[in-house]
């Protein structure tokens, strides 16, 4: 990683005072998450815009343009900056559409897991006793599985579509959310504030909503975006296997899949949307342990 | 504080009902999918044989029998006869194990023997060059889809620079690529661990006092240091192995590595719910045993988890 600290930066920073040491560290970590955000969101505005960012219609064949290498004038006459595909298909264009793809999973994945880990975490914390017991062991037992291996079956089974995509990824990750909520309903429950809120009448959902989410708010923003990048890996590894988006909709890992077999003559094919799913990857799960030591540094470590 | 013998207690139990819980999702979806039968038999064959076929492989009796017969058999070992490879699944799924074996040892010590020097040298050597360089990667490492690190490597070791086969299982040749894609998460993940562990340590007072008894530098780390950032490492680097099972079905299928990865993606197309089941039943008593096995070697390395 490239680092703006000169090497000689830890006798000088010794010499500071630890409060300026300490802001200096906050300063460059808030810079670094908004970077990180801007990027989610540039991707976003790319994903909203590509109609009118790429070149070429995405799914457009072209037998005489096949395989053609990054070129800016093909045997189409058009220019493709990235190649084409064995379809004749323009890759930069297939990259941009892509994002759509990854990203509408990603998102809704962490919408439904935050959802279901969020209730799930709530009900546990609320009811105690064996209602607390069995979610809890259903969570250790999903995180003592590879999940993948039990999310191949499944989409292998119901059939790949957008829907079951979006269930399965979302489940896979609704635990983190579930512990979270849990443990802070845990600490208020004995708090005397609210049995008093209970006493005079206040709901359960009133609880949950003044006291219970202000308080995990920071930490749900950090696990929704490392989420974010764990759904869109596994969304693209799902496509690569075939599980996932089905051809021609462009998806990062369908194109990576389809290149596959022309990695010794066109190598362009998986190479590019797979670097793009590299950065996004890398990208988004920084912003995350970014935002956790801006945001929340008891979550340090987990 | 507890005892060795209640803190095992409580693992094996928390063990046994992971395994009940994967082993009934896996029953449930593999229900799920219709039924297997006229993939077994001609098109154009009778509704007797049909009949016949489906009671021989028990599908005509009701779901919670099916449920107690799967799950009784389950525990024997026994999960019916391959349906394309007609002889039983077990059997079929012993025989791709190996592979897998192979394949996770190799990409395990690979991981290992890499990561754990690198972050000893990242510690003591902090923020230098080598730090950076090598921390930058670790990131990288830990976020790369394993997939797409498989093709990068086959596209720039194996047909760029001609140095390695792309696919196979011939000799140690085949073996190092799909080693070091299913280590790289594993590695990078050891070897920051393993730095921060060591920092941790270097800060403390005993070191300081090693020192200033004008201990070398290199028997400070050796001795004092390593031991007592080992935890932490062995309890990563245990979580690591298992999850190395799941980067299996990824990397086989990119490699072509004939182990029970690839073969459960081949059996979930050929629909062939025996082998699945047996895969993912054996998988999971893989997974959990090593965790099992990592929280023991813990408990009796750190008598402080066992009160935890």
């Amino acid at each position: 990683m490239a680092s703006s600290i000169p090497a000689s930066a830890p006798a000088e920073a010794l010499a500071l005072p630890v409060d300026a040491r300490a802001s200096r560290g906050a300063r460059r970590t808030r810079a670094l998450a908004l970077s990180g955000a801007a990027f989610v969101l540039l991707l976003v505005l790319v994903a909203i815009a590509a109609p009118w960012l790429s070149p070429q219609d995405p799914i457009r064949q072209s037998l005489r343009g096949r395989l053609a290498g990054p070129t800016l004038e093909g045997a189409d006459g058009r220019a493709h900056p990235l190649g084409t595909d064995h379809l004749g298909r323009d890759v930069l264009s297939r990259v941009l559409y892509g994002s759509r793809v990854s990203l509408v999973v990603g998102f809704a994945a962490v919408v439904v897991g935050g959802l279901v880990g969020a209730t799930l975490g709530l009900v546990a914390g609320f009811r105690g006793g064996m209602t607390d017991a069995a979610i809890m062991t259903v969570a250790d037992a999903q995180l003592a599985f590879p999940f993948i291996l039990l999310a191949i079956g499944i989409i292998a089974v119901l059939g790949p579509s957008f829907p079951t995509l979006v269930l399965v990824i979302g489940l896979s990750g609704w635990v983190s959310y579930a512990r979270i909520l849990r443990a802070q309903v845990l600490a208020l429950r004995s708090r005397e504030f609210i049995d008093a809120i209970r006493g005079l009448g206040g709901s359960v959902l009133r609880i949950v909503l003044r006291h219970v989410l202000p308080n995990v708010l920071s930490s749900l923003v950090v696990v929704a975006t490392l989420e974010l990048g764990r759904a869109i890996v596994l969304e693209a590894t799902l496509s690569f296997l075939g599980l996932g988006i089905q051809p021609p909709t462009p998806s990062w890992g369908g194109m990576i899949q389809e290149g596959r077999e022309y990695l010794d003559s066109a190598w362009w094919i998986s190479t590019f949307p797979g670097l793009v799913l590299m950065a996004t990857s890398l990208v988004v799960s920084r912003t995350g342990d970014w935002l956790r030591d801006l945001l929340d540094p008891t979550l340090r470590g987990e | 504080m507890r005892g060795l013998l209640p803190f095992l207690g409580h693992r094996v139990f928390r063990a046994l009902i992971a395994l009940w819980l994967v082993s009934t999702v896996v029953f449930v979806v593999m229900r799920l999918s219709g039924d297997p039968v006229p993939l077994l038999l001609p098109p154009d064959a009778p509704r007797s044989e049909i009949f016949r076929v489906r009671a021989e492989l028990g599908l005509d009796r009701p779901l919670p029998v099916q449920y107690a017969v799967f799950l009784g058999n389950a525990l024997r070992g026994d999960f019916g006869r391959s349906i394309h490879f007609r002889q039983p699944a077990a059997r079929v799924v012993v025989e791709y194990l190996p592979a897998t074996l192979e394949l996770g040892l190799a990409a395990f010590a690979l991981a290992l023997v890499v990561a754990v020097p690198i972050g000893m040298l990242s510690a003591v050597r902090r923020n230098s060059l080598l730090d950076h360089a090598s921390m930058g990667l670790a990131l990288v490492g830990q976020s790369a889809p394993t997939f797409f690190l498989g093709i990068l490597f086959i596209l720039v070791v194996s047909l760029q620079l001609g140095l390695l086969p792309t696919s196979g299982r011939d000799g140690w040749r085949n073996l190092i690529l799909p080693a070091l894609t299913l280590g790289a998460f594993a590695m990078a993940s050891i070897a920051r661990l393993t730095r921060s562990a060591m920092l941790e340590v270097l800060r403390a007072d005993y070191i300081r006092t090693a020192r200033a008894k004008g201990l070398s530098e290199a028997l400070v780390v050796a001795k004092h240091t390593l031991k007592n950032a080992a935890v932490p490492i062995v309890t990563i680097t245990g979580l690591q192995f298992g999850s190395l099972l799941g980067g299996a079905v990824v990397t086989e299928t990119v490699f072509s590595w004939p182990g029970i990865g690839r073969l459960a993606i081949q059996s979930i197309y050929n629909r062939d719910y025996p082998v699945v089941q047996c895969t993912v039943f054996l998988s999971a008593v893989l997974f959990i045993a090593i965790n099992f096995a990592i929280d023991l070697l813990y408990g009796v390395l750190d008598p402080r988890v066992r009160a935890g």
